[in-house]
């Protein structure tokens, strides 16, 4: 029995989720190899072979697989897939996007997000946005689990030497073509990992209010998210959302502005350390899970937010 | 141009879900469903393609329970021109359902198949992927803006990273997001009307696939819930609990 890992990367650096993945991988079983796919990617190889859980790594370099297409991708992960009993990846827009045509193609019934692995057969996931936690243990021989990357610490970075081994590329898929991708560049941490993530919702008014967020965040040397509602809005661009259908976080800070608290917005951020709430609804469902609560007009609480953190002689970063 | 999309029935999105005592799974009965919302917004975007001329005909697709059939009737009244249902009862699961629409897409030819990116319910985020990988046809999953080009589809897709366009070659399968459109309501004449629009019934054990569930639910509970936490009376306090007592900044 052996796991592969299908590498979450952008040709130059591992997605630091791959560090969280590789550790729910080693717990289904300790035979954890990773596959890179991609274009001009050997250093990615490199830093996978260095993961100390990983015992092996698989490179496909490819002019095609440069933008990480899964019509490309499925086809080579499905022919690797004989000498393996489970193909994992982190449960992001990448992973959701390719693991189900692998598993299709294997005629498996692939396990969503997976936040625990109870045995190689049995994994538990959130349903219902979280409200609820199913057990579920599969019947399949080979088995297609992506996993919630914040529910698995990643593993250590260093360490390991493990080889790398070629693998054959296949054809490229000419049905679907990139033309572009419109990336945020930033120098906050990133959403998915920061320790400290500062939200704003619909009660922010205004994209420009955004501001008032910005100038906490950096104080607090934290990534910024957003409700569904900010975002619809235009307040603020995709990448930022939090939520089911958004990104998934547990920073040990989360700060909540002008944030009703709707259940699809909590499922992406109630698993964090401590929840700070600031609104001026009392009744706002976002208290029932705030550890602090606010009740205040943001537009007065920010700014003496500001002015409380410059008081202090430190600040974590 | 032919548009198939395909809908599914859940449990209502501001239904605060409750689990049953026993941990057999979530309380259904006498709950409110409604259509799966970013289905809507797959619907929505077909009819609007169709209203610009540039799709001959929308057929709504559900697999589900007899009262699933509700989930068509709902898109036959915001624009679609027919509907199919088959039926099938319990958990269907995404691979079981694929199959059943690869059946179906081989019966109607459809140029494309639209869906939502993810069910509310199970929240698996899988069924227009595996679809695709069955028909061995593009996929465009998470699309925000659909721009329908001669014989092509150019998608902006909603990734962690931003936004990313692609150009698809018809036939293909697109899983919208719900940023897609804003789906219309339905009007009390287009509800009437919907109501003459022929639903065609089927089974699941007709068209040959094996619905029976291949992942078994051993049980369902509640997440641990919070513990409940205070209310300060300034900013002032709240920075001073952040840093004493919870120490986080």
């Amino acid at each position: 029995m052996s796991v592969l890992l299908i590498a979450e990367h952008n040709n130059k650096e591992l997605k630091a989720f791959t560090l969280n993945a590789v550790t729910a991988a080693s717990q289904i079983d300790t035979d954890v190899h990773v596959l890179v796919i991609g274009n001009n990617c050997a250093d990615v190889a490199k830093a996978a072979s260095q993961l100390p859980p990983v015992k092996k790594v698989i490179s496909i370099e490819a002019a095609h697989y440069e933008n990480f297409i899964a019509e490309n991708f499925a086809p080579v992960v499905t022919k690797l897939a004989e000498n393996y009993s489970h193909i994992v990846c982190s449960a992001n827009t990448f992973g959701k996007n390719l693991m189900p045509r692998i598993a299709a193609k294997l005629d498996t019934s692939q396990i969503s997000d997976i936040i625990k692995v109870q045995s190689p057969d049995t994994f538990v996931r959130p349903i219902y946005a979280g409200n609820a936690f199913a057990t579920v243990k599969t019947s399949d021989s080979k088995k297609c689990v992506t996993i919630r990357p914040t529910s698995f610490d990643p593993c250590e970075s260093s360490g390991g030497s493990a080889p790398i081994e070629n693998a054959e590329a296949g054809e490229e898929f000419v049905s679907t073509k990139f033309i572009k991708r419109e990336e945020i560049k930033s120098d906050r941490p990133e959403l998915g990992t920061a320790r400290v993530v500062v939200s704003g919702g619909r009660g922010m008014q205004s994209g420009d209010n955004f501001k008032l967020i910005t100038s906490l965040a950096d104080k607090l040397n934290a990534a910024i998210g957003a409700s569904r509602a900010a975002v619809d809005a235009g307040y603020i661009s995709n990448d930022h959302q939090v939520g089911q259908t958004g990104k998934v976080v547990v920073p040990d800070l989360y700060i909540a502005v002008g944030i009703s608290g709707a259940i699809q917005h909590l499922a992406g951020m109630k698993e964090s350390k401590v929840i700070v709430a600031i609104n001026k609804d009392g009744e706002a469902p976002i208290f029932s899970v705030a550890d602090y609560g606010l009740e205040a007009d943001l537009f007065e609480a920010l700014p003496q937010f500001l002015e409380e953190l410059n008081k202090l002689n430190t600040i974590q970063k | 141009m032919k548009i198939l999309v395909a809908v599914k029935r859940v449990i209502d999105y501001n239904v605060q879900i409750r689990v049953k005592e026993d941990g057999s799974g979530i309380v259904t009965d006498n709950v409110k469903m409604s259509t799966n919302p970013p289905d809507d917004n797959a619907i929505e975007e077909a009819v609007k393609i169709k209203e610009a001329g540039k799709a001959t005909e929308v057929v709504a697709v559900t697999v589900g329970e007899e009262k699933a059939q509700e989930t068509v009737r709902k898109a036959l009244a915001v624009g679609a021109d027919r509907g199919i249902h088959v039926k099938a009862d319990g958990i269907i699961e995404p691979l079981a359902v694929s199959k059943i629409l690869q059946k179906i897409v081989d019966k109607e030819k459809p140029d494309l198949v639209f869906m939502g990116k993810q069910a509310i319910d199970d929240d698996c985020n899988q069924t227009g992927q595996m679809l695709s990988s069955l028909l061995d046809w593009p996929q465009a999953t998470f699309a925000s803006k659909i721009n329908v080009k001669d014989g092509k589809l150019e998608v902006v897709r909603e990734i962690d990273e931003g936004l990313e366009t692609i150009e698809i070659a018809t036939p293909a399968i697109v899983t919208c997001d719900l940023r897609l459109n804003e789906p219309r309501y339905a009007s009390l004449p287009n509800i009437m009307k919907a109501k003459k629009k022929p639903i065609e019934q089927l089974n699941a054990s007709d068209l040959g696939v094996d619905v029976a569930p291949k992942i078994q639910q051993i049980k369902v509970e509640e997440p641990p819930k919070r513990k409940a936490g205070i209310k300060v009376s300034s900013v002032a306090e709240l920075v001073q609990k952040l840093k004493n007592e919870a120490k986080v900044i």
